[in-house]
């Protein structure tokens, strides 16, 4: 018999606490401050905001809440008064945090101009609301039902949401039927292979040992992703139940989140988290009286991609350098220690959690036959509306970018759009009604991915994509396997030398026959996925490859050796704003007349059309075969 | 912060240190990130010690420690700039604002200014690929930076070093 009336306690005074914000005789402002609004100034508008209440004695309770994922108006800022539906405004910077007193507060009107929409499903006192807001109208937020809503660093706040009630109905059916709910709701790992959840977990539950572990992946390293970030700062329990409910399910023991270093708001979000657990009994021996006992610690990652992947995560735990292992044995046989070990990916966890708490036949009504249920995805790039979204798996590409993310910058053409991060690829404009899920980005030669989404545009040169991707797996690859090692460090090479201008046409081949043999190498899915990004953008973008090759050309101005930089003598007053920006002077000319640009010595920063005045355009660019290309080493040499 | 410890109030501090953790192998990256967090780095009387508390030989700390990019075995300076090299800011030409960055600090990726003031870094994201390109100085963010922000910001923490010192 487990102890719910304990729990029953805590609900009742996490309503009342909830209640407080709710029913409020004081305006509540919520102040959007995970890392992203803190990088918009979040907390310096915060700051403003309450000093100027004060000296207009005016008073208001504030609430730091996570992510609402529009990263493109942040800082945001919610106001529920004390009467009426909360109303959503941003971007606040701190230069507007007077004037939004001023309105907002003295006033007490609405500052149109910054609003972003009420919290209602319907048009309220003449007001657009919040959900239909065109990033938030397609997105269904199931994992990130909190973000952005409640204190994450709040107990009572996420009880108050329903929190802890699919760990409780796990005690109550038992393990047996928590599978059988995660199995039917065909839940697949989050990380971007997208594995079964209920068979990894039934490998681990088959296994006999004498203690089993449960590993939260946190260690969320593409470059060019931030979902986890965003759910750990801005719902952590969500994480942390997922966490309680697949131990239980495997009987684990112990569990560990590894989370990267480089998120130090999420690792104190989670600590406090944890704290609030064990204070509650949540964690610890004998949770609820159920006779399942679980420890959570929190391992910090120390900046290695690789550690990523399962097995080498797992010796970084142990104490070793991150290197991978052979499977098999799988972790599920035989992983921490040598004990049964299952690593589930963060989202996927909060995922587990939602299942529970919803049941499995609502979970499916999202997503498509074999990707069921949403994925959020981080947004950015060339693209409008950047910021952290979540779609049901399944609807276009187009849909995403163009509807949820509002269009390319500047309204330029699309070129490409890249997921998966540094193991995953390109995919072209004319792919763009791909639906995303598992299996269709991996046909297209791309991977799902952790949800890392990257927009490229036409200013983006497809041999560069490949060449940054392939420079970050080649720094990032340890060591362990010969191809992943040379192969990956050979591969860019030869895309380095491309970008130059000094590729050959027998370098494209090079690179496929390397890729095979770097993916066919690797024991981990660092190597085993590294050629992706050149295998798909030679797919699809052979002809930049050539292009570069052949006639020396960058059609998107990208690779400074084969761009070359002149002044139109028409149109060039003589400013000498060029002149002064070079940074290895070689521009000349008199004040009042016009500047020549000395090809044989100009490095090719691009500085002087940076600062050319718009007003006369007079610096211009060249790419293609009429480029007279020089050695940047010989320039040296004349430089002196 | 850094210089200004001596060997034997290292290796005091270390001990206790040491007590948080057990002194088995997997406590070695915890205690190298608490190391690196209370003395900047970690400096080979901290591995030493490390290594007598573990039984661990103080190679194979070396071994580990240099696997992973956050370790650093020299003093960092006072103000650390990471520059974000994440795809989201690549594609926003992160690339020109470390060039503002190099030419403003004239110190290369991974070294320090000559005054100690600033460190020079590149990181793989820091996570605000929605504000491309970013960087961070010891751990604040700064987000859309173009070469003339950059600029401003390293006027303005001179600026402060210089008042402080004016004091």
């Amino acid at each position: 018999m487990i102890a719910e009336d304990t729990m029953e306690i805590l609900y009742e005074r996490a309503q009342e606490e909830w209640d407080k914000i709710e029913n409020n005789t004081l305006p509540v402002v919520f102040v959007g401050s995970a890392t992203c609004g803190r990088a918009g100034g979040a907390l310096e508008t915060e700051e403003i905001i309450k000093n100027l209440l004060i000296q207009n004695k005016k008073y208001a309770i504030f609430v730091e809440v996570g992510c609402l994922g529009l990263c493109v108006l942040e800082p945001i800022i919610m106001v529920q008064p004390t009467e009426g539906l909360p109303i959503c405004y941003g971007p606040i910077r701190p230069e507007n945090a007077e004037e939004f007193v001023r309105r907002v507060f003295i006033e007490e009107g609405v500052w149109e101009e910054k609003l972003i929409g009420v919290m209602s499903t319907d048009v309220y006192r003449g007001l657009p609301p919040i959900s239909k807001h065109p990033m938030l109208e397609l997105q269904v937020r199931n994992v990130l039902r909190n973000c952005g809503l409640i204190d994450p660093e709040n107990f009572y706040h996420y009880l108050a949401h329903n929190g802890y009630r699919g760990f409780l109905k796990s005690l109550n059916i038992g393990t047996d039927a928590v599978l059988e709910e995660v199995k039917k709701s065909g839940l697949r790992g989050r990380g971007g292979a997208g594995f079964p959840t209920w068979k990894k977990w039934s490998f681990a539950r088959d296994t006999s040992a004498d203690i089993k572990y449960l590993i939260c992946n946190a260690d969320e390293g593409d470059p060019g992703a931030f979902m986890n970030r965003s759910v750990l700062e801005g719902d952590p329990h969500s994480v942390l139940e997922g966490m309680l409910i697949a131990g239980y399910t495997i009987g684990a023991r112990y569990g560990y989140v590894y989370c990267r270093a480089e998120y130090p708001l999420a690792l104190r979000r989670l600590e406090i988290a944890i704290q609030q657990m064990y204070e509650h009994g949540l964690l610890g021996k004998n949770i609820l009286s159920s006779g399942f006992s679980f420890d959570i610690t929190i391992k910090k990652g120390a900046g290695a991609f690789v550690c990523g992947e399962e097995t080498a995560l797992i010796t970084s735990i142990e104490g070793h350098r991150g290197m991978p292992r052979p499977r098999p044995p799988f972790p599920t046989n035989s992983g921490l220690w040598g004990k049964p070990t299952v690593i589930q990916n963060v989202e996927t966890l909060a995922n587990v959690t939602l299942i529970l708490q919803r049941g499995a036949d609502w979970y499916v009504q999202y997503g498509t036959e074999n990707s069921r249920g949403t994925k959020t995805f981080a947004l950015a790039g060339k693209i409008k509306r950047t910021g952290l979204v979540e779609i049901p798996l399944g609807i276009p590409l187009r849909k995403v970018i163009f509807d949820v993310g509002g269009g390319i910058l500047d309204d330029k053409e699309v070129k490409a759009v890249q997921t998966g991060g540094p193991s995953g690829g390109c995919i072209p404009a004319d792919m763009l009604d791909l639906p995303v899920d598992y299996e269709s980005l991996t046909k297209a030669g791309s991977i799902m991915g952790s949800g890392g989404m990257i927009v490229l545009d036409e200013d983006n040169c497809m041999v560069d994509i490949a060449r940054y991707f392939l420079s970050f797996t080649q720094a990032e690859s340890c060591g362990k396997c010969t191809p992943c090692r040379v192969g990956t460090r050979a591969m860019l090479g030869i895309l380095e030398r491309i970008c130059a201008g000094k590729g050959e046409f027998a370098d494209i081949i090079r690179l496929e026959t390397l890729a095979q043999t770097v993916k066919q190498g690797s024991l981990c899915g660092l190597g085993q996925t590294a050629p992706n990004p050149v295998l798909s953008t030679l797919r699809y973008f052979r002809h930049e490859y050539e292009e570069h090759i052949k006639s020396n050309e960058c059609r998107a101005f990208v690779c400074g050796p084969l761009i070359s930089y002149h002044i139109d003598p028409e149109r060039c007053v003589g400013c000498t704003m060029c002149a002064k920006a070079c940074p290895v002077k070689v521009i000349s000319g008199k004040r009042k007349e016009a500047h020549v640009i000395d090809q044989e010595t100009c490095i090719r920063c691009g500085q002087c059309l940076r600062v050319c005045p718009a007003m006369y355009s007079a610096v211009y660019r060249r790419s293609g075969s009429r480029v007279r290309y020089e050695p940047i080493k010989e320039r040296k040499k004349k430089t002196g | 912060m850094n210089s200004s410890h001596s060997e034997s109030e290292l290796v005091f501090g270390i001990q206790e240190l040491f007590k948080k953790h057990p002194a088995r192998r997997s406590s070695i990256i915890p205690l190298l990130q608490e190391i690196q967090e209370h003395y900047g780095y970690v400096s080979p009387p901290a591995v030493d010690a490390m290594s007598e508390y573990l039984g661990v030989s103080a190679s194979e700390i070396y071994g580990v420690a240099s696997f992973y990019t956050q370790f650093k075995f020299v003093p960092p300076g006072k103000y650390v700039i990471q520059i974000c090299q994440g795809t989201a800011c690549h594609v926003r030409a992160s690339s020109i604002v470390l060039e503002a960055l190099r030419e403003e600090l004239k110190v290369e990726p991974g070294h320090t200014t000559s005054d100690g003031l600033f460190t020079l870094e590149r990181v793989a994201c820091v996570g605000c690929c929605a504000l491309a390109p970013v960087m961070a100085i010891n751990g604040k963010v700064y987000a859309q930076m173009t070469q003339d922000k950059v600029r401003e910001v390293i006027k303005e923490y001179r600026q402060k070093e210089e008042n402080k010192t004016g004091i």
